[in-house]
């Protein structure tokens, strides 16, 4: 009996607790797809900020000679101005 | 309490079942909700798993017989450390842990991604409720731990002593830990794939986590080597069994992810790749626990035959087809974003490192399932052994530990010859000095030439970590002038993931060196000694001084004091022991049952930096044959006539003769025990010395040390200003940006 009661009231919490969000008011999602894009294009520009200081890593322990680094910091420069233009043009919509 | 543990699984089933169908609902319509409601059953099933696995642990500590697992794999005798790891020693047990570590993982992943990447997160739950669904239904309609008898026995089976080792504490839970953790960028994977958002995001999402189920995944592999090498009594530590395979697999494959993973943040390429990876890991490690928990193939791991491998097969085939359904589906929007700039480059180093890795996944994968493979063409099922995996993996991981050495000293992008001739003439002349001096040592020839090349490769990758970290040291003091030992913390504090795979890379040629000189340069002898005789071992003089023996309820013991020594001088003293543990079956005799049970070794070793001296003694019982055949005849038949008066005598009186017989058995078997002492004979022993076994150990705790490092949160002040630079967005210019956050 008292295993019985214990299961029901484990049962009972576990109903209030997941079906929770279903009894609350809900959200419109509506913004679903511009946030995953900005997810996207801040995901990008963090992984371009790491390639930035990568390179710059690489250059001072000799991996990469000064000529070398100018290109490739200049590319990636680059490359990480055009994902925060594409990031304010997708804040702004 | 076996009803509460089986209602919780009931309902965790429930709650699995119903979150995946509210995830995926969510998912559909867009409706948040539902979404949410997906998220909680993750976290209501991780409860619940938590109670119903506490449950069974307290019945194991209280040896609650009434529970079957417990009488099967337990006893009053049982240790308490061991009783608290006895749950996964059996099928049902290792399940429910299966499913408890799932949903933690699970649940530390959805709260982690709280608010990120939304389109993926619910196919992921509904991914990972799946798993939670399937190995809950195994557990309640297959498998069930809470399974209970109303006749239970007074005394349990005990734990197999094989598993008497404080490495089984740990090992399985790693391995699970691995093998769940694995199925987090599974579900990713496929929730990408569904929503066909293959940017970096969901990787972000998914590399710690990837990280997380290597490092564990390894740390199992490795506590299972050790306990083999000290436990089973066969002198090795990876004797390429099926599960020992099954679990190297997936390691192979999800370290090829955490590089290529690397290539497709930076630069966009690899997505049909890397997506393969996830799901072929993922799958690998699901087809290691069917090869666990199946039968269908021998090892000392397995929990032997169960009608577990059909719904096993089909899950494989559920993610084997999905998977590859899915990349097909998807191909064109996997396209890379960008090429390979040169060959010479870091990403070139990667892509070259992951196909090698491949490799190795095929061939363990083709010849542990050559015996299947052979049955099914021919009818005749072919055992194959360890020495069909070395003409191929011997020579990739020399190619692996090359690249391990060049990666780390390559630029991304592009390099030149001046670079690399900068970069590579430290490195290479370390790894041909090692290579000259170590065969001019070894009289200007070696029979083992390529043993010699892994030592001058690990010599050479050695170097490049050292170089690369010296470097990185000099360019920050160069920068705060800071000294040495707090440059060196702060460079590895701002660049865990580099360095943090730097240190995985030495700590990688330091075991592979050990197990290239362990396996090449053994000397080992298979010999039968008397008290006072000694045998010779590469050089070693080992004498078997005195026999040992001890028997108690539990065990019977046989054993040898063993002196070591060198040129006349004393090195060290060994005792080995083999324990005999009674069993169960009555057939074997009164007697003859406490010698014929399962047995396990414990070994007499001396580990050295640059060698291990390993013995292990196997006594032949042959000699005592003859007195525990007569002692069985004799107990027998008084046995029988005790049980013959039993109904004209009254129980009490029954049951004092019998506690009187045991008394005499017990007597008998210490006097039997007894004479391995008073009249010793030859006995079996293997003796092997073994150089450079403890680098394996070592290397272990460096790839270790060096993968904790990796997996270690940014500290939280480099996430502030990464945050504080968001907010700047625009204002900072992305170098200045990188900088900040170096």
């Amino acid at each position: 009996m008292l295993q019985f009661l214990i299961v029901l009231a484990i049962l009972a919490v576990v109903v209030i607790v997941v079906t929770g969000p279903l009894r609350s008011v809900s959200r419109p999602s509506a913004t679903a797809d511009d946030s995953t894009e900005i997810a996207d294009l801040e995901a990008a520009r963090e992984a371009k900020y790491r390639e930035i200081r990568d390179a710059e890593l690489d250059h001072s322990t000799g991996k990469l000679s000064d000529e070398d680094f100018e290109a490739v910091d200049r590319t990636l420069r680059a490359e990480a101005v055009e994902i925060l233009h594409a990031l304010d043009r997708a804040r702004r919509a | 309490m076996a009803l509460t543990g089986r209602a919780l699984l009931i309902l965790g089933l429930g709650v699995a079942v119903f979150g995946a169908g509210a995830s995926l609902y969510g998912a559909r319509t867009g409706r948040r909700e539902w979404v949410e409601c997906g998220r909680r059953s993750v976290y209501a099933l991780a409860g619940l798993m938590t109670l119903a696995f506490v449950i069974l642990e307290a019945a194991f500590l209280r040896s609650d017989f009434t529970f079957n697992v417990v009488a099967g794999h337990s006893s009053t005798t049982t240790p308490t450390f061991y009783k608290l790891t006895a749950p996964w020693s059996s099928q049902e047990g290792s399940l429910l842990l299966w499913v408890w570590l799932l949903s933690l993982w699970s649940s530390l992943v959805l709260f982690l991604t709280r608010g990120k990447v939304r389109e993926i997160v619910p196919y992921a739950t509904a991914i990972l409720l799946g798993f939670g669904t399937f190995f809950l239904s195994l557990t309640v309609f297959y498998a069930n731990p809470f399974a209970t008898t109303s006749n239970p026995p007074a005394e349990g089976a005990g734990l197999d002593p094989l598993l008497l080792h404080p490495s089984m504490m740990i090992h399985p839970p790693m391995l699970y830990s691995g093998y769940t953790l694995l199925t987090i960028p599974f579900a990713f994977a496929v929730g990408a794939l569904i929503t066909g958002r293959l940017g970096s995001e969901w990787i972000a999402v998914v590399r710690r986590f990837a990280l997380a189920a290597w490092l564990f995944l390894g740390i199992g592999i490795l506590l299972g080597a050790r306990w083999s090498y000290t436990e089973l009594g066969w002198g090795g530590y990876w004797a390429w069994d099926p599960v020992e395979n099954a679990a190297l697999m997936p390691w192979l494959c999800i370290t090829a992810f955490i590089h290529s993973a690397m290539i497709q943040e930076k630069r966009g390429m690899l997505k049909v790749w890397n997506a393969s990876l996830v799901l072929g890991s993922a799958t690998l490690a699901i087809i290691g626990t069917f090869l666990v928990r199946s039968g269908v193939l021998d090892s000392i791991h397995a929990f032997g035959a169960s009608t577990l491998g059909v719904p096993f097969v089909l899950l494989i085939a559920a993610m084997v087809c999905g998977s590859i359904g899915l990349v097909v589906w998807r191909r064109p929007q996997l396209r890379s974003e960008s090429q390979l700039d040169s060959l010479l480059s870091r990403e070139a180093v990667f892509l070259f490192q992951n196909l090698v890795l491949v490799a190795m996944v095929f061939v363990v994968f083709w010849v542990t399932f050559f015996p299947l493979i052979s049955e099914a063409v021919t009818g005749t099922k072919v055992s194959v052994g360890p020495p069909a995996f070395r003409p191929f993996i011997v020579p990739l991981a020399l190619v692996l530990v090359l690249l391990s050495g060049i990666g780390p000293i390559i630029a991304w992008r592009r390099v030149t010859v001046a670079n690399l001739r900068r970069n590579f003439t430290i490195p290479v002349l370390v790894g041909l000095v090692t290579l000259v001096v170590l065969i001019v040592a070894g009289g200007g020839t070696s029979s083992r030439p390529l043993a010699l090349i892994m030592f001058g490769l690990g010599g050479f990758v050695i170097a490049t970590v050292v170089q690369e970290i010296w470097r990185g040291v000099s360019a920050r003091r160069a920068m705060s002038r800071d000294p040495v030992p707090v440059a060196l913390v702060q460079l590895i504090r701002r660049n865990r993931r580099r360095y943090g795979g730097y240190i995985v890379h030495a700590g990688l040629a330091v075991l592979l060196i050990g197990v290239a000189a362990s396996s090449s340069f053994q000397h080992s002898s298979d010999v039968s000694l008397a008290p006072g005789q000694h045998a010779v071992v590469n050089g070693y003089t080992i004498r078997y001084v005195r026999p040992l023996a001890s028997a108690s309820a539990q065990k019977i013991s046989f054993g040898a004091v063993l002196d070591v020594s060198k040129g006349g001088k004393h090195v060290t003293t060994l005792t080995t022991t083999r324990g005999f543990y009674p069993a169960q079956d009555p057939t074997l005799g009164i007697i003859g049952r406490f010698f014929n049970g399962s047995a396990d070794s414990n070994v007499g070793l001396r580990a050295g930096i640059t060698k291990d001296i390993w013995t292990v003694i196997n006594p032949d019982l042959g000699p005592l044959q003859g007195l525990i055949s007569k002692g069985d005849r004799l107990f027998a038949a008084d046995e029988s006539q005790i049980m013959s008066r039993a109904s004209k005598v009254s129980t009490q009186q029954t049951q004092q003769s019998l506690n009187a017989l045991f008394a005499e058995r017990d007597a008998a078997i210490s006097g039997l025990v007894a004479r391995f002492k008073s009249h010793p004979w030859s006995v079996n022993f293997l003796l092997i010395v073994s150089p450079l076994v403890t680098w394996i150990w070592l290397g272990a705790l460096i790839i270790a040390f060096g993968g904790l490092i990796a997996l270690w949160p940014v500290p939280a002040f480099a996430r502030r200003r990464a945050v504080a630079r968001a907010g700047a967005g625009r204002r900072t210019s992305p170098a200045v940006a990188a900088r900040e956050t170096a």
